[in-house]
């Protein structure tokens, strides 16, 4: 499902290479972790594959079902799949959330040639995935993510997701800033979304959330390189013994 | 009044007092009348105010007025569906006022009898000689309404005065007194469908302890000249709340001129400039805290698009005796254009020392991470674009806290952004 290719960028405005040549395949039905050191990249990667103006691709690829995306804007990334959780969930004043809601699952409708949802549909499936999320709705009436908590922001993220039933779900650390009994109630929301069309990539820096969330795949992300790929008893090998070691093996 | 011969006169003066000669016989008024509009055209005659007078400084009327076109007899203006369902219309067309509505409790008369009968003669009075829009149309005033609304008598609906034009000149007076304690919501519609002069002019006087939402809507084409100005009396605890939206005009200036006469009086301009195209528009304001314990806000947001020029002037004087006086203005622009403009001044004139005042003014583009943060949910460039900016002005409207109102509004701001985003 997702290809990426030997990909370098860099930062657009000062030229400075954070991906280098980096390559990693993820197939339908699969759920990645990627973990690895503070400013390793692992932001900066699902900017880039949410299509950020702030970053230039110099070389390689990324393919999306086969094709490749670098030329697409991130709506129309959007609208074919590709939905990122943010590590930093942007406050947009004056946006009210609900109408952001609507005006986001009617785009994609539109790109895919579907009809509009009526308000009563609308508000039916806003209501049924915050109550699942245990999300207040008294709290959509506010601007999009303004004086939301941490946990409330990362909760709303999911709520988009789930409304939105992307093919490809990146999550940027999804997990910090997330109580215990969020992170369950978060965690059973993506569980439920796994499916065998459909991809999941968490990045996190926890093997607690890879406990709820049990990963297919585990791959270290150091200086914007993939240097080791394996599966979940990676991640527990991390956890216990840190990125000393695998960082020297791959030097 | 400086002696000029008329050859120094530009085209559009020369326009402006040949109308002036033509229509004379027709317009309405008494000798007093007729004195005052004498006096007035002198100072048309002595030449529209330049960037050198400092009132006008970022909109030089001479330069700026190019074309006067002539009055147009042939033409018919319609009245427009009010803004809010259920409103009263007092309609102005074409510098005529329409039918007279029922209006329960309040005194209403075309101002045409009262220029025939003299009584609104003091009223004709420019103020002050930079007053180019006072003088222009005492000159030329033809029409429009008074309305008396009685201390205590609330009307249950909202009023809405409509200046219609069709094409050619116009200039209108509204003249509304609003008694003691009373409530009312007033909506000024200035609009039309060719290409014209207009002047109109609104002189309000609010009682004390009156609580009074009134809002300008400006929709002209994109080929009228359009002179506005908006003068009120505060008085003892009255509220003002004057909404101001400019969407359309080629060459556009409002003026608001208000003063706080009675202590416990609080005003709050909130004004959105939709501006696109190769248009000018201006909104100048003038604020006399001239007795104590009186307050202000001013909120201005300007859209910038196209070649457009915005100017907002706000002086606020702070006259002696008016001690515990509370004022902030703010004026933020987000301009979408590397052709736009915007010019901002505050000016505060203080004069008394226990006060509180503040002011401030931002220009900005529009936020790049929000944009991407909204196209990543699938929204395409244009409509998230259109969010985020009409996310920059909702909160004027939203201020208004009438929820009819608001949606109306809103409404009027959708259909700019269609049009014009
Ligand atoms: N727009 C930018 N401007 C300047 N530096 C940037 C920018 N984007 C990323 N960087 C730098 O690139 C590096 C990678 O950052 P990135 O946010 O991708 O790291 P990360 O792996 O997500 O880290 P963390 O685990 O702390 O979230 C960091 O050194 C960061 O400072
Ligand atoms: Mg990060």
């Amino acid at each position: 499902m997702l290809e990426i290719k030997n990909l370098h960028a860099r930062i657009a405005e000062d030229g400075t290479e954070i991906i280098r040549g980096l390559n990693l395949t993820v197939n339908a039905g699969e759920v990645a972790a990627i973990m690895g050191p503070n400013g390793s990249g692992k932001s900066t990667l699902s900017y880039i594959l949410a299509g950020r103006e702030d970053y230039e691709v110099t070389e390689g690829d990324i393919l999306f079902n086969g094709e490749s995306i670098l030329e697409m804007d991130p709506a129309e990334r959007a609208s074919s799949g590709i939905f990122l959780a943010f590590q930093y969930p942007m406050e947009i004043p004056g946006v009210a959330t609900m109408e952001f809601l609507k005006v986001a699952m009617n785009a994609q409708r539109k790109a895919r040639g579907e009809e509009p949802l009526t308000v009563p549909e609308f508000l039916k499936r806003v209501k049924d995935v915050s109550a699942t999320l245990q999300m207040d709705m008294n709290m959509l009436k506010r601007p999009l993510n303004v004086g939301f908590s941490g946990g409330e922001k990362k909760r709303a993220e999911i709520l988009q997701m789930k409304l939105l039933q992307p093919k490809l779900c990146v999550m940027d650390e999804t997990d910090s800033g997330l109580d215990i009994d969020a992170l369950k109630i978060v965690a059973d929301g993506v569980n439920a979304l796994r499916s065998p069309d459909r991809a999941i990539v968490v990045i996190t820096h926890y093997q607690r959330l890879l406990e709820h969330i049990v990963p297919d795949t585990v791959h270290v992300l150091y200086r914007g390189q993939i240097i080791k790929s394996g599966d979940k008893d990676l991640a527990a090998d991390l956890e216990t013994n840190g990125y000393a070691g695998v960082i020297g093996e791959a030097a | 009044m400086d002696v000029r011969t008329q050859t120094q006169n530009t085209p559009a003066e020369l326009a402006l007092i040949g109308a002036f000669d033509e229509r004379l016989s027709e317009l309405p008024g008494d000798g007093n009348v007729m004195l005052k509009r004498d006096a007035a055209i002198e100072a048309i005659k002595a030449g529209l105010p330049t960037r050198r007078v400092e009132a006008w400084h970022y909109t030089d009327l001479r330069r700026l007025l190019a074309k006067v076109p002539a009055y147009d007899d042939n033409v018919r203006a319609e009245p427009l569906k009010p803004l809010l369902e259920g409103a009263s219309v007092l309609a102005v067309l074409n510098g005529v006022a329409g039918k007279t509505p029922a209006l329960e409790g309040v005194s209403l008369q075309p101002i045409a009898e009262k220029l025939i009968d003299g009584s609104y003669a003091p009223a004709l009075e420019p103020q002050g000689n930079d007053d180019a829009i006072g003088a222009l149309n005492a000159a030329l005033v033809s029409d429009g309404w008074f309305l008396d609304i009685p201390d205590g008598v609330s009307p249950d609906r909202p009023i809405e005065l409509q200046n219609v034009q069709a094409g050619g000149q116009v200039h209108t007076r509204f003249a509304v007194k609003i008694g003691t304690g009373v409530t009312a919501t007033i909506i000024e519609r200035q609009a039309g469908s060719a290409e014209a002069l207009v002047s109109s002019v609104d002189n309000v006087v609010v009682g004390d302890g009156a609580d009074v939402t009134w809002v300008i809507l400006q929709e002209q084409p994109e080929t009228v000249t359009h002179l506005g100005q908006f003068n009120a009396w505060l008085g003892k605890n009255a509220r003002l709340t004057l909404f101001v939206m400019n969407a359309g005009g080629k060459l556009v200036r409002q003026e608001v001129r208000v003063v706080t006469k009675g202590q416990g009086a609080h005003f709050d301009l909130r004004g959105v400039n939709l501006l696109a195209g190769d248009t000018h528009t201006d909104v100048t304001m003038v604020l006399d805290h001239a007795v104590p314990h009186t307050g202000s806000r001013e909120l201005v947001r300007n859209v910038v698009t196209g070649k457009a020029a915005g100017v907002f002037q706000g002086r606020i004087n702070v006259h002696q005796p008016a001690q515990k006086t509370d004022a902030k203005m703010a004026c933020n622009t987000l301009l979408l254009s590397d052709e736009g403009e915007f010019s901002t001044k505050p000016e505060l004139e203080i004069f008394a020392d226990d006060v509180v005042c503040g002011h401030g003014a931002t220009v900005t583009e529009i936020d790049h991470d929000h944009l991407f943060y909204l196209m990543a949910r699938g929204i395409d460039e244009k409509t998230a674009r259109g969010l985020l900016v009409k996310a920059f002005v909702a909160e004027v409207i939203e201020g208004l806290e009438q929820e009819p109102l608001i949606e109306a509004l809103e409404e009027k701001l959708d259909h700019w952004f269609a049009t014009h985003g």
